[in-house]
């Protein structure tokens, strides 16, 4: 196709984007708006006169809720490699007996709803005495991602060429030396996708964050965007910049490690 | 140790008889014995961390529904069984049907608009043009951003006086809708923002789908006179059908599990005209100052058997899809 043929698709597909992404432009606009102009009509559609008032809020109300975040976020992480590694080297290149099996549960634990998760887990951590910590936070988040992780990293380890196994075998390399010296460095493509997913989602929780983890000191950004809202509902500019800073993640994201996403995304939907 | 981690899996171990059977020799048997030791060695700590983290809390779950909880019975244990009076109760509630009736509205209408809008994308993006791997790219966008930061910028968007969706339609001479403050529309409005979030998912999977459909077949589609829509409906969407089956019922998991969308948009309101299944068990656990964790559980166990039936489903649809 040649670039005179393809450019009225260029502009459709510039005016369907911008249209999807409006959502993502208004909250932008409304960040730099000025307390003011927020309710004046028709509003301000481009952020002219704006202020940085509502990033001075952040600054000021919502960095221990972002270094909580963090914490949780790379927390859930390592804990989701931890568990998730191992158990599909077994599962791609031991045939453990009962694997199968052990692979059905992974895939219908995905399919839980986190809202009845959250009930167990608040009646477990009451007794436990773990409301309110961030470790306990950081266990209930990695259920949403380590069910995905061990799929993401079977699928991927089950393509290491028999070979290279072998290779390590003759070498006299124990299963434990197998795996840490040749299939977890082989799978960095899917240690990265993994770890970009569990990230995310561990930084996106509300689920968790609101019942398990909404009384104490140390609260996740989720939480503190959601008591913006309850507590002072006219600084719409506070609200949408702290919006703003707690998508920056994802958009770093999509910048870095496009390939990554789109992988898994697809991957257990669709086969190559 | 070995034993007792292998129980709960241990429903399948005939399905692997076959690579795992050799000749009935000692040493080969007893090779084979240390193998599986080390499989599951490695196996072992996600079991451990399903039976915690998955199995536990879902028996603890399972447990409140069957008893009376009260606050200080929930702190302190002793709360009577009482079967399946909270099923009961909540089947009985006048707060069900409508609950149950928007869960799949919201999810049908979701899904439907979802998989259309994400599969006319996925068509348009399918011939590459100049910029389209950066657009395509861009479209992921609110799939992953944080669902409050899209939830509430919906909110604000859609606020009755001062948002920009009413103040567009008072250019075009509308008058402003109640969005999110009315009963007749604040299951469209949660409906619209969800079809929003979910577009990137279908757009993203079915266009994977497309790059795996070879492009002879539509050069021999031309070749025998078919025009663009002809290739569609001929070509497309029959080779489309697997994975289009598989995208909708991984869309229907997702969504009859949302639940922070529609809680922050509407918490279920105005007077239940949003709530779900999903918001409704939480409103009952977590949602009033007197919590009711029997029957929110109760509820949670409506959605688990709904959850899991779908997903019966969806495996097996992608065996019959590995299968082909």
């Amino acid at each position: 196709m040649t670039a005179q043929r393809s450019w009225p698709r260029t502009v459709l597909g510039l005016v369907l984007t911008g249209v999807m992404l409006f959502p993502v432009y208004w909250m932008i606009n409304v960040s730099f708006t000025r307390q003011g102009d927020m309710r004046k009509s028709p509003p301000n559609w481009f952020p002219v006169d704006g202020t940085v008032e509502g990033y001075r809020s952040v600054l000021r109300d919502q960095l221990p809720y972002l270094g909580t975040s963090l914490l949780v976020g790379l927390g859930t992480v390592a804990l989701t490699l931890i568990v998730a590694a191992p158990a599909a080297y077994s599962l791609a290149k031991l045939n453990p007996r009962g694997g199968r099996a052990l692979s059905f549960v992974l895939l219908m634990a995905q399919m839980i709803p986190g809202i009845i998760m959250a009930m167990g887990f608040y009646a477990i951590y009451l007794n436990l005495g773990l409301l309110n910590s961030v470790a306990g936070l950081i266990v209930a988040d990695s259920t949403i991602a380590v069910p995905f992780a061990v799929l993401i990293f079977t699928a991927f380890m089950a393509g290491i060429p028999d070979e290279v196994m072998h290779a390590a075998k003759v070498d006299g390399a124990g299963p434990w030396r197998t795996f840490w010296s040749v299939a977890l460095p082989v799978s960095r493509n899917a240690t990265v996708t993994v770890s970009l997913f569990a990230f995310l989602w561990a930084w996106s929780d509300f689920v968790y964050a609101s019942t398990l983890d909404s009384g104490g000191a140390q609260r996740p950004i989720t939480l503190g965007i959601y008591h913006y809202i309850g507590n002072n509902n006219q600084e719409w500019n506070a609200i949408m910049a702290t919006a703003v800073v707690a998508s920056i993640p994802a958009t770093v994201l999509i910048i870095i490690a496009q390939r990554y996403v789109a992988a898994g995304v697809t991957s257990g939907a669709v086969k190559d | 140790m070995n034993q007792t981690t292998q129980t709960p899996t241990g429903l399948s171990v005939r399905g692997l008889g076959g690579s795992a059977s050799g000749p009935p020799r000692a040493r080969a048997r007893r090779r084979l014995h240390s193998e599986q030791w080390a499989a599951w060695a490695f196996l072992t700590p996600v079991t451990v961390y399903l039976l915690a983290f998955f199995a536990y809390p879902l028996y603890r779950n399972l447990d409140l529904s069957l008893r009376d909880y009260t606050v200080r019975s929930f702190v302190s244990g002793g709360a009577e069984f009482i079967g399946l009076a909270n099923h009961r109760k909540v089947l009985g509630d006048p707060a069900f049907a409508p609950a149950l009736t928007h869960t799949v509205v919201f999810t049908l209408v979701s899904l439907a608009f979802q998989f259309a809008i994400g599969l006319a994308l996925a068509v348009f993006f399918a011939k590459s043009f100049r910029l389209s791997a950066i657009l395509r790219a861009l479209f992921l966008v609110p799939w992953l951003l944080p669902l409050i930061v899209s939830a509430s910028t919906w909110s604000w968007m859609l606020n009755s006086d001062s948002g920009v969706v009413n103040a567009a339609l008072r250019l075009v001479g509308i008058a402003p809708v109640h969005w999110l403050t009315s009963p007749q529309w604040s299951l469209l409005s949660v409906i619209l923002a969800n079809v929003w979030i979910g577009i990137p998912f279908n757009l993203v999977v079915l266009y994977n789908g497309l790059q795996s459909i070879p492009a002879q077949l539509y050069e021999a589609a031309q070749i025998d006179g078919a025009n663009g829509w002809q290739q569609f409906w001929r070509v497309t969407f029959p080779l489309l059908r697997p994975v289009s089956a598989i995208t909708l019922l991984l869309g229907l998991v997702y969504t009859l599990k949302v639940f922070d969308l529609i809680w922050i948009m509407t918490r279920g309101g105005p007077s239940d005209s949003s709530t779900t299944l999903a918001t409704w068990s939480y409103r009952l656990s977590f949602g009033n100052l007197l919590p009711e964790f029997g029957p929110g559980a109760a509820v949670g166990n409506l959605l688990i058997v709904m959850a899991l039936a779908a997903g019966l489903i969806y495996i097996r649809a992608q065996k019959r899809q590995y299968q082909r």
